[in-house]
C-alpha cells in the first residue's frame, strides 16, 4: 500500500455521510468548536436534497403547475382558460438541477462557516478510530478521528426479479433515476404503493404519463388507516391512475412487467402491464456496506446499526445517526439525531427524546401524520385503561380550502379532513392526521402540539388565524370536546 | 370575542329533581349508595368548570366506606360549579355540582360560574386548582382578579338572579378572559378542612409527572433541555401543570429548595451523567380516599385492641408435595384456579374454628368504650359463618377482599373464589358485598413474607393469621441422625387479647400448625367427641 508510511490525517470528529444527519451534525459539531471532517462521495445533502426530498418536490410542483394549466386546456377554470400547454422535462429537469446545486453550495458553505472540512470521497473503516479515504480525484488519505460518526444512510431496495436496468421495452428504474428522466414515460408502471412510489407516480401521471400502481398489501399507503388515504384513492382514480391492490410483480416480459393479482375475487390472474418504464418503489436499505462495517464490532438492531439514545453505538465514540439506525427513515430524524450526537460528543448533556416525528406524504390530496393513528392509539391507551377522544373536521367546509379547488363539485368526501387523537382522561393529544391539499405544512403545528404535550383545550382555545386550512386543526379539538362551530 | 355571557341559573338552583328550564341550571346532589352511607369523599372529578357534559356522563368519583362509586349526571349541561375539591368529605344529598343548562349564545365554555346562595364562610376550598390554572397560564393576578371577580365578592349581587347584571366590562384587545374555577364554593354543612398553606399550595396541586405511553416524562422540549442542563433527573420532579406535565415554575421550585443546600445540583458543565445531589424537596399529598380510609382504619385497631403477636414455624413439605399434584391433575384446564397456598389455609382455618369459634367473631366495642367504664358492655359475636378476608394490595392501596362462607368451599371452589374476589378488587371492579362482612383475616405477602410479622387485626375481628415466606432449612431428623431439607413456613397471628388469652392463642395456631404439617387431617372428618 503506497500510503502506508504516510502520517495520518486527524480529526476530533470524523462523519461518514453528509447527508441531513451527517452534514447537520458537522455544521453542528463545528459549531461547539470540535474538529470535524465529513466525507462523502455525493455533493452534500445525501439522498434527500440530491435524489430524493427536494427533487421530488420539485417535480411534484411542476407537475401540479403542468396539471392545473391543462385542466383550464379544456374548459375555463375560475374564469381562467389556457390555450395550449406543453412541458419540455429537460427544462424541468435543469430548473430541478439548478435548485439542487444551489442547497449543495448552501450545506456546503454553511460546514465551511462552521469551520468543518469536507471531502469528497469514499470512507471506509478499518478499525474503530482509522478510516480509509479514497477522494474522488482519486487519492488515498488515511483519517485518525477521536470520534466516528456513521451516517451512510439508506438506497432504494432492489428486487431480485426486476434489476434496476436496461429492459427489452425501457427500463426498469429507481426513483433516483425518475427524477432525471428527460422526457415524460408513456407509460409507466409503479411497483409498491407506498409514499414514494406514489408521490412519482401521480406527478408522472400529472405530466400525461399512463399510471399503474401494483401494491402487494390491500391497500395503498399501508402504514395509514383507510380513512386517511381515501381521498388520496380518489383523486388517483380521477386522475386515470390505475392502482392494483392485492397484487404482485412477478418478472418482466418483453412489453413490461408481469403481474398476478391475488385473491379469490381474482382468480390469481396474471396480467402483463405495458409499460415505458418500471419505477421500483418498495422501500429503502440501511446502507451498511462499503464503508468498513465489517471491520469494527457494532451491535446490530436488525438491518440497522443499533444506537443509544445519545446515538451511540455498542463501541465506544463510534456513533451512528439516521437511515442507517432505523426507523422512521425520515431526513428531519436524521437531522435532530446530527444535532444530538455533535453536542453528545461535545460533552452536552442531550438525548435523542423527540415524542412526535411528523410525516408526510406530498401526494395530492397532502398526508400529514404525527404520534399515534386511531388504531395505535386504541392498542396502546386501551391497554393501560384509557379510552380514546376522537375529533375530526372536514375541509369541504373550510373558506380557504374552497378557494384553493378549481373545482367545487368533487365530493365532499375528497376534500380531505383533520382529525386529533386524545387521551379521554386528561385530554393529552397523542396524535394528529389530516388529508388535504396544503396540509403539509401544518406538520408544524402538529409536531408542536405533541411535542408540548398539549391537550385539547390548549388547541381548541388558541385562536387560529382566517382564513387557513390550519383552522381545521382548532375545529377538529373543539369537534373532539363536543363544541366545533363550523363542524 | 363577543361579550361574555353568563348563563344566569338561580331560578332552578336549589330544586334538584328539576331541570325544566332550558335556560337554568341544574343541581346534581351527592347519591344516596345505599347501605346506610350517610358521607362520601370525592375520589376524582372527571370534568372541570366550563366543560361540556353530557347526560349520563360520569362527573365524579366518590367513595363510600370501601366501595368507589362513578357519579353520573342525569343531564346535557355545561359544569358552573363543583361542589367540593378532591378529598372533601360531603353528606349524601348535598350539593356535588351544579350544572348551566341550554346557554344561549355564547360559547359553552363561556360559562361563569355563578355563585351559589347563601355565600359560606369564605374559605380558599379550590385554591389549590385556581392555582393550577393560573400556574398553567401564566395569568396575571390582578387581571384574574378584576375579570372573574365575580366568586366570593360579588356573590350577594349575582345572587339576585338579575340576568341583566352580567358583567360586561370590555377588555383591552387581547386580552381575554378565561372561565375561572375561583366561584364560591356551594353551601355545605361539613366543616371543610382548610387547606395547609404550603409552597404546594401556591404552585397548585403537585402530583408525580405524567408519562408519555413509552415512559417518557411529560415535559416541553424546553422544559426537557433545562432538567438536562442542569442534570435533574424530571421524574423526580412535582408536576403542577395541565395533564400532570412538568412546567419550568416546577423545576424553579425543585432548583430553588436544592439550591438552598449549598450543594451543587448538577454536575459540572459537559457532565453526560447526572452527579449524585443532596435532595431536599419536600412533596406534600393529602392522603384521601383509600389511603384515608386505611390510615382511619389501623389507627382505630391499634389504638383500641391490645394485640398479641404469636408466631410459629410451620413445616409445609408434604402440603407442598400435595398442592404440586394436585396441580398437576388440572394442568391446562382453564375453568379451574390452580391451587395456591390460600385455599389450604382457608380449609385449615375452618377445620379449626370449629373447634375455636370465639376466634371467629367480632368484637363490638362501640357500646361502652372498652376500658373507659362508662356505658354499656362491649358485645362479642361469634359467627358460624366464615367469612374469610384475603389481605389484597392494589395500585391503590391496601384492601380485604371476602372469601364469603369459606366453610362451605373446597379447596378447589375457595381457589377460584379467591381469584375471582382478588382479581375484581385489583381492577377495581369489587362490589361493596365484596368488601365487607369478613369474620378472620388472612395476610399474605408471598415471596415477600419475610421472616416474622406483625399483622394489625381486621377491626371489629379479633384475629388475623399472617403467612410468612417459606424456604428451604435445615431441620434435624432425629430418627435419621441428620439434617434434612424441609420446606419450613412461619406464620404469624395477631389477637385481640381483651378476649383471646394466650393460652387459647397458641392452642389455635398449634392447631392450624397440625392441620397444615399433616395435609391429610384437612380433609378428615372429626373424630367424635375430640377437642383440644
Amino acid at each position: 500500500m503506497t500510503e502506508a508510511g504516510a502520517e495520518p490525517t486527524t480529526t476530533q470528529v470524523l462523519i461518514i455521510g453528509g447527508g441531513p444527519g451527517g452534514y447537520v451534525a458537522g455544521i453542528r459539531a463545528g459549531q461547539l468548536g470540535l474538529d470535524v471532517t465529513v466525507v462523502d462521495a455525493q455533493p452534500m445533502g445525501g439522498t434527500c436534497l440530491n435524489v430524493g426530498c427536494i427533487p421530488s418536490k420539485a417535480i411534484i410542483h411542476a407537475a401540479d403547475e403542468f396539471a392545473a394549466a391543462r385542466a383550464k386546456t379544456d374548459k375555463p377554470e375560475m374564469g381562467i382558460s389556457v390555450a395550449a400547454v406543453s412541458i419540455d422535462l429537460a427544462a424541468t429537469m435543469a430548473w430541478k438541477d439548478d435548485i439542487v446545486g444551489r442547497l449543495n453550495d448552501g450545506v456546503t458553505g454553511l460546514l465551511k462557516r462552521a469551520g468543518a472540512r469536507v471531502i469528497a470521497g469514499r470512507a471506509e473503516l478499518i478499525d474503530g478510530k482509522t478510516a480509509r479515504v479514497t477522494t474522488n480525484d482519486g487519492e488515498a488519505l488515511t483519517i485518525a478521528a477521536e470520534h466516528v460518526v456513521i451516517a451512510t444512510g439508506s438506497a432504494p431496495i432492489e428486487l431480485r426479479h426486476l434489476p434496476f436496468g436496461e429492459t427489452a421495452f425501457g427500463a426498469v428504474i429507481s426513483s433516483t433515476e425518475a427524477l432525471a428522466l428527460d422526457h415524460v414515460p408513456e407509460r409507466l408502471v409503479v411497483v409498491g404503493g407506498g409514499y414514494i412510489g406514489l408521490e412519482l407516480g401521480e406527478a408522472f401521471a400529472k405530466l400525461g404519463s399512463a399510471v399503474t400502481v401494483v401494491e402487494a398489501e390491500q391497500q395503498i399507503l399501508p402504514l395509514y388507516d383507510r380513512r386517511l388515504t381515501m381521498p388520496l384513492g380518489r383523486k388517483l382514480k380521477r386522475l386515470g391512475v390505475e392502482v392494483l391492490t392485492g397484487a404482485r410483480a412477478i418478472g418482466l416480459d418483453p412489453t413490461g412487467l408481469l403481474v398476478e393479482v391475488g385473491g379469490a375475487d381474482y382468480g390469481n390472474e396474471r396480467r402483463t402491464l405495458p409499460a415505458d418504464r418500471v419505477l421500483v418503489t418498495v422501500g429503502r436499505r440501511p446502507v451498511t456496506d462499503g464503508w468498513g462495517l465489517e471491520n469494527v464490532s457494532l451491535t446490530m438492531n436488525d438491518r440497522f446499526v443499533a444506537i443509544d439514545e445519545r446515538c451511540h453505538t455498542s463501541m465506544k465514540n463510534v456513533w451512528a445517526i439516521g437511515d442507517v439506525t432505523g426507523e422512521p427513515m425520515l431526513a428531519h430524524r436524521a437531522m435532530k439525531q446530527g444535532e444530538v450526537v455533535a453536542e453528545a460528543i461535545a460533552g452536552e448533556p442531550t438525548v435523542f427524546d423527540a415524542r412526535a416525528i411528523p410525516a408526510i406524504v406530498f401526494t395530492d390530496p397532502e398526508i400529514v401524520s404525527v404520534g399515534l393513528g386511531p388504531d395505535e392509539a386504541a392498542d396502546e391507551l386501551g391497554s393501560i385503561g384509557v379510552e380514546v377522544v376522537e375529533g375530526r373536521f372536514s375541509l369541504a367546509a373550510n373558506g380557504r380550502s374552497m378557494t384553493l379547488r378549481p373545482d367545487q363539485n368533487a365530493s365532499a368526501a375528497d376534500a380531505g379532513f383533520f382529525r386529533i387523537l386524545a387521551r379521554a382522561d386528561n385530554h393529552l393529544v397523542v396524535g394528529i392526521q389530516a388529508v388535504g391539499q396544503g396540509v403539509a405544512e401544518l406538520a408544524a403545528a402538529f409536531g408542536l402540539a405533541v411535542e408540548m404535550g398539549a391537550r385539547l383545550e390548549d388547541i381548541a382555545d388558541t385562536i387560529h388565524a382566517h382564513p387557513t386550512v390550519g383552522e381545521g386543526l382548532a375545529e377538529a379539538s373543539a369537534a373532539s370536546l363536543g363544541h366545533a362551530i363550523h363542524g | 370575542m363577543s361579550e361574555t355571557q353568563t348563563t344566569n341559573g338561580e331560578s332552578a338552583t336549589g330544586s334538584s329533581s328539576t331541570g325544566g328550564s332550558s335556560t337554568g341550571s341544574f343541581v346534581v346532589k351527592v347519591p344516596d349508595v345505599g347501605e346506610g352511607v350517610a358521607e362520601v369523599e370525592i375520589v376524582s372529578w372527571s370534568v372541570g368548570v366550563g366543560d361540556t357534559v353530557a347526560r349520563l356522563q360520569t362527573v365524579a368519583e366518590v367513595m363510600t366506606d370501601k366501595a368507589t362509586v362513578e357519579v353520573p349526571s342525569p343531564v346535557d349541561g355545561v359544569v358552573a360549579e363543583l361542589g367540593g375539591a378532591v378529598g372533601d368529605v360531603l353528606l349524601v344529598g348535598s350539593p356535588l355540582i351544579r350544572l348551566g343548562l341550554g346557554g344561549g349564545s355564547g360559547s359553552p365554555r363561556d360559562a361563569q360560574p355563578a355563585a351559589a346562595k347563601p355565600p359560606p364562610p369564605e374559605r380558599p376550598r379550590r385554591q389549590s386548582e385556581a392555582a393550577d390554572r393560573e400556574a398553567d397560564q401564566g395569568d396575571d393576578g390582578k387581571e384574574e382578579g378584576r375579570e372573574e371577580g365575580g366568586g366570593e365578592g360579588t356573590a350577594e349581587h349575582e345572587e339576585t338572579g338579575d340576568a341583566s347584571a352580567v358583567r360586561s366590562t370590555p377588555r383591552p384587545p387581547g386580552v381575554q378572559a378565561r372561565p375561572h374555577a375561583t366561584g364560591a364554593p356551594m353551601s355545605s354543612n361539613e366543616p371543610q378542612p382548610a387547606r395547609g398553606a404550603t409552597s404546594a399550595s401556591t404552585r397548585g396541586r403537585v402530583t408525580p409527572p405524567s408519562r408519555t405511553l413509552d415512559g417518557k416524562v411529560l415535559a416541553t422540549p424546553a422544559v426537557r433541555r433545562r432538567a438536562r442542563e442542569n442534570g435533574l433527573d424530571l421524574r423526580r420532579v412535582g408536576a403542577t401543570g395541565p395533564a400532570g406535565r412538568v412546567t419550568h415554575q416546577d423545576l424553579d421550585a425543585y432548583l430553588a429548595a436544592h439550591s438552598e443546600s449549598g450543594i451543587a445540583v448538577g454536575g459540572p458543565p459537559g457532565a453526560a451523567v447526572a452527579a449524585r445531589v443532596a435532595r431536599t424537596g419536600v412533596t406534600e399529598s393529602p392522603l384521601i380516599g383509600l389511603r384515608r380510609r386505611i390510615a382511619q382504619q389501623m389507627v382505630a385497631s391499634t389504638s383500641t385492641i391490645p394485640h398479641i403477636t404469636y408466631v410459629e414455624e410451620v413445616d409445609m413439605t408434604a402440603l407442598e408435595e400435595l398442592r404440586a399434584t394436585l396441580n398437576r391433575r388440572v394442568q391446562g384446564d382453564d375453568t379451574q384456579t390452580r391451587l395456591t397456598l390460600l385455599p389450604f389455609l382457608v380449609r385449615a382455618l375452618t377445620n379449626v374454628l370449629a373447634d375455636f369459634p370465639q376466634f371467629n367473631a367480632h368484637l363490638d366495642d362501640s357500646e361502652g368504650g372498652s376500658g373507659s367504664g362508662d356505658g354499656g358492655p362491649d358485645v362479642l359475636r361469634v359467627y358460624e359463618s366464615v367469612h374469610v378476608g384475603i389481605a389484597t394490595q392494589t395500585d391503590n392501596g391496601l384492601i380485604v377482599p371476602v372469601l364469603r362462607h369459606a366453610e362451605a368451599h373446597t379447596v378447589w371452589s375457595a381457589a377460584n373464589a379467591i381469584a375471582e374476589v382478588t382479581e375484581a378488587t385489583r381492577t377495581g371492579r369489587a362490589s361493596a358485598e365484596d368488601l365487607s362482612g369478613s369474620t378472620i383475616t388472612i395476610s399474605s405477602l408471598g415471596a415477600l413474607g419475610g421472616i416474622v410479622s406483625t399483622p394489625v387485626i381486621n377491626k371489629p375481628e379479633v384475629a388475623v393469621v399472617g403467612v410468612n415466606k417459606m424456604a428451604v432449612r435445615p431441620v434435624w431428623n432425629e430418627a435419621a441422625g441428620q439434617f434434612t431439607p424441609r420446606k419450613m413456613m412461619n406464620l404469624s397471628s395477631s389477637f385481640d387479647h381483651r378476649v383471646i388469652d394466650g393460652w387459647d392463642a397458641a392452642n389455635f395456631v398449634q392447631a392450624l400448625r397440625a392441620q397444615l404439617e399433616q395435609p391429610a387431617l384437612l380433609f378428615v372428618d372429626p373424630i367424635p367427641g375430640d377437642s383440644p
